[in-house]
């Protein structure tokens, strides 16, 4: 067997063991009894990302990593935690990374404005095209050729 | 020995797609008709070698020759025959080749039907083509030959990943690979097209039929994708943003612009440096999705099958066609004929802004999907970017869209008035406008959004709707005579009619699913009773049995509504011990206005099991929608009037439609 052939295989037998999500989300035994201080940790959750299994939130995620965090989520919020604290408190151990709304620091502030620019960009590119259109050009006839091939579609046009 | 001829006929394909790239090209050039017609010839014989590998691999797995490398590594002589032939594009090797095939069907197709194209667009059309296979099959057999052996062979094979051993996930690929492998047709006719230095309305209507035909697959692609994850991963997720996904919706978007714009080509010869600019810009996103997906570049939900060198190996094809035929672009663009003056408020005013919006939101969401990738690069930090971004950029972007998108098609071409067109929808206007307020009411205030998304719904079918009952005079003549408008009128006015509600059907599932799903989450006994949205759900029984290649656990749920009988749902946990994988298999039932959704999950030593409940509200209007737009596509497809490009038997007599007066 090569190298990379057994690379091949190892690199299989990895993502065969990433690649599981059987019974996915928050467990009923993590639950916590307050249904208030849940349906908090819920909302929480699904901004939270689970760092492992990749774009998924840590409530929907059955990895066990996951698991932790919303257990941790929930306790911290049980202990009397904000919202806001809470969150903060996952962020300082796990980074911007656990976030699944990117906050707006300097290095996603293109980001965050990308919907606006290429907006405007195609704001301008538009009024540039109307600006340049206005005149009536003079229209090009079209070769002989075209002309027989086009003429049995426009007669069809009316229909439309 | 049948392996290595399969190897040998991909040799051979390339080959020939390594004439078809030059040969025809220079026919062109210097008006050879020979070497034009080799073209043709080219591409059906490249098509032949690749289906000869295509077929060989299958029968590698039917046969389960474990000497064959991806054999081994995907398959099981356990497996149902079904999941055997679909375990050949279950892996990267196997999904590459019919990557190409496809590609390969396509190329034969306008080499087949293309009678009545011009013969330099033809050769030119068909030359770009194969160097968009030639690069594909080198990928293949310098860095993922689907026919590598393995010395000596195993006994048996690795079994396919359980998850891909559904029949959803068996036709999501190849449909989903129609489609965005089928944009490489705009590509093709665009770069010909800068070649020839030539785009006018025959242009058009030689190349929508193509792109339609892709789009139509995409969209049952994407929508047959969100179904499979909906019933897969055991909680009713249904779109995720996540970089897979992104990858297949970033050509739909572009590609939905795209069908647009070579409509204003068609109609009336303007955008046409755009709609070229936007051919090259929707397969290069189809590249990209191509790249995402096969690289690992991002790793995802999705990540099966993918490695780094090869990413690399994609990534360059993906500069070279981008990034060459931009170059040509950028040369011969300006030698393009001018397009025809319209004013802002006309047919094509409102199929810019639709060109407009779309590019962003195609923008906003290849910037989201890549910008990971960038913090990265840049050191220091790591950042996700998940559904809150996408929510808070993509879904404003895409609002006005669904407004302007009843208006447009009310304008007329050139120049209209706005208020006059507004007055002839201020029927549905006021529908939409009292479904929001009735949401409202329902909600006591409450749910803005809500009543917005019903509101934009109502008005997206309503308005869609409302421009037939002017049209067949509904109401106001006889029957025969409305009966007689409606059979004269064309099937692409269906087709825009059904597609553009679609979308309405696809904004009000989404609506609904999103405000007032419900769960229950809890752990259950044998024989213990809970509740969710009205319905009554108890625990009988829970069994355990053998399938043909794993093991599975079943609850039975006996389900009581407050109206009707009983009915049972059966959830399943499934293991699979040839990968020691386990999966959900979730009971769902449906009366299409609401799911009813159970998965069912371990018990905790104690009899208790996990168990999911969920209500979900329109979830099927999301893909019954998309589906409703996929139709409409092909309502528009059967049209004989777009079928120019297409095959053809009886020639197009003038004047059909009034004809039959």
């Amino acid at each position: 067997m090569s190298i990379r052939t057994l690379a091949v295989g190892v690199t299989m037998l990895l993502l065969s063991l990433l690649a599981t999500f059987p019974a996915a989300a928050v467990q009923p035994d993590e639950m916590l009894r307050d249904p208030v201080l849940e349906a908090r940790a819920r909302a929480l959750s699904q901004g939270l990302r689970c760092l492992v299994c990749q774009n998924q939130s840590i409530d929907d995620s059955d990895a066990s990593l996951a698991h932790d965090l919303r257990v941790l989520l929930r306790e911290r919020l049980t202990a009397g935690d904000s919202d806001r604290q809470a969150v903060d408190f996952i962020v300082a151990r796990y980074g911007n990374f656990v976030l699944l709304k990117p906050p707006l620091e300097w290095n996603t502030a293109l980001l965050w404005l990308s919907p606006l620019l290429l907006l405007l960009i195609a704001g301008a590119g538009f009024w540039r095209y109307l600006a340049r259109h206005k005149a009536e050009p003079a229209p090009v006839p079209l070769s002989a050729e075209d002309e027989a091939r086009l003429a049995p579609l426009l007669g069809e046009r009316s229909g439309s | 020995m049948l392996p290595e001829v399969g190897h040998y006929a991909l040799i051979i394909a390339m080959m020939l797609a390594a004439l078809q790239s030059v040969l025809p090209l220079i026919g062109a050039r210097r008006r050879d008709p020979v070497l034009m017609e080799l073209g043709p010839h080219l591409a059906i014989g490249q098509l032949f070698a690749i289906a000869v590998a295509f077929v060989l691999l299958v029968q590698a797995f039917v046969s389960s020759d474990f000497s064959v490398l991806v054999v081994a590594n995907n398959s099981h002589t356990d497996k149902p025959l079904l999941y055997k032939i679909t375990g050949v594009w279950g892996n990267h090797e196997g999904s590459m080749l019919l990557w190409v095939l496809i590609l390969a069907v396509y190329g034969g197709a306008v080499a087949l039907f293309g009678h009545n194209l011009p013969a330099t667009l033809k050769a030119r059309v068909l030359a770009v083509h194969g160097m968009i296979g030639l690069a594909f099959l080198a990928f293949i057999l310098f860095t993922s030959n689907p026919f590598a052996r393995l010395d000596p062979a195993p006994a048996n094979g690795d079994g396919l990943n359980p998850i891909l051993q559904d029949i959803g996930l068996a036709i999501h690929p190849p449909m989903l690979y129609m489609g965005y492998v089928g944009f490489s047709m705009a590509f093709s006719f665009a770069v010909a097209a800068l070649i020839e230095g030539k785009v006018d309305a025959a242009w058009a209507r030689w190349v929508r039929p193509w792109v339609l035909a892709a789009w139509i697959c995409l969209t049952a692609g994407i929508a047959l994708g969100s179904f499979w994850a909906y019933y897969t991963l055991g909680w009713g997720g249904w779109w995720f943003w996540d970089p897979v996904e992104n990858a297949s919706f970033m050509p739909w978007l572009a590609g939905t612009a795209l069908l647009h714009s070579a409509l204003v080509v068609e109609r009336r010869s303007a955008l046409q440096t755009w709609t070229i600019l936007l051919g090259i810009l929707t397969f290069s996103l189809s590249l990209v999705g191509t790249f995402l997906v096969r690289s690992g570049v991002i790793t995802s939900v999705h990540s099966f099958a993918n490695d780094p060198l090869r990413g690399q190996f994609i990534l360059a094809i993906l500069v070279l066609a981008t990034g060459g035929s931009l170059l040509l672009f950028a040369v011969r663009a300006s030698s393009l004929r001018q397009g025809s003056p319209f004013a802002i408020v006309s047919r094509e005013g409102g199929l810019v802004l639709n060109n407009a919006l779309l590019s962003v939101a195609a923008g906003t969401v290849f910037i989201g999907t890549f910008w990971p990738l960038v913090v990265d690069f840049l050191g220091q930090d790591k950042i996700s970017v998940g559904p809150p971004f996408y929510n808070r950029t993509f879904v404003p972007v895409m609002a006005p869209v669904l407004l302007a998108m009843v208006v447009g098609p009310m304008l007329r071409w050139k120049r209209d008035d706005l208020t006059a067109a507004l007055a002839r929808l201020r029927w549905p206007a006021v529908a939409a406008t009292g479904v929001v307020l009735f949401v409202l009411i329902m909600m006591f205030g409450t749910g803005l959004f809500v009543a917005l998304g019903f509101g934009v719904a109502a008005w997206l079918i309503l308005g869609s709707l409302w421009p037939l009952v002017g049209r067949l005079k509904l109401g106001g003549a006889p029957f025969d005579t409305s009966l007689r408008l409606a059979l004269n009128t064309p099937p692409s006015t269906y087709g825009l009619i059904v597609a553009h509600a679609g979308m309405g059907v696809v904004v009000a599932g989404i609506t609904g699913m999103t405000a007032f799903q419900g769960e229950n989450i809890r752990l259950m006994r044998i024989g213990e009773t809970t509740h969710l949205a009205g319905y009554t759900f108890t625990l009988r029984d829970v069994g355990k049995g053998k399938g043909p290649n794993y093991d599975f656990e079943r609850g039975t749920f006996v389900v009581e509504g407050s109206m009707g009988r009983a009915f049972v749902m059966l959830p399943e946990r499934r293991f699979y011990p040839v990968r020691q994988q386990s999966t959900t298999q979730a009971a769902i039932t449906t009366n299409l206005l609401w799911n009813l959704y159970i998965s069912f999950g371990e018990d905790n030593g104690k009899g208790q099991y996990a168990v999911r409940l969920y209500f979900h509200p329109l979830v099927a209007w999301i893909w019954g929608g998309a589906l409703l737009m996929a139709l409409g596509g092909a309502l528009s497809l059967t049209d004989r009037r777009l079928r120019i490009g297409m095959p053809q038997r009886t020639p197009v007599r003038a004047g059909t439609a009034v004809a039959a007066e």
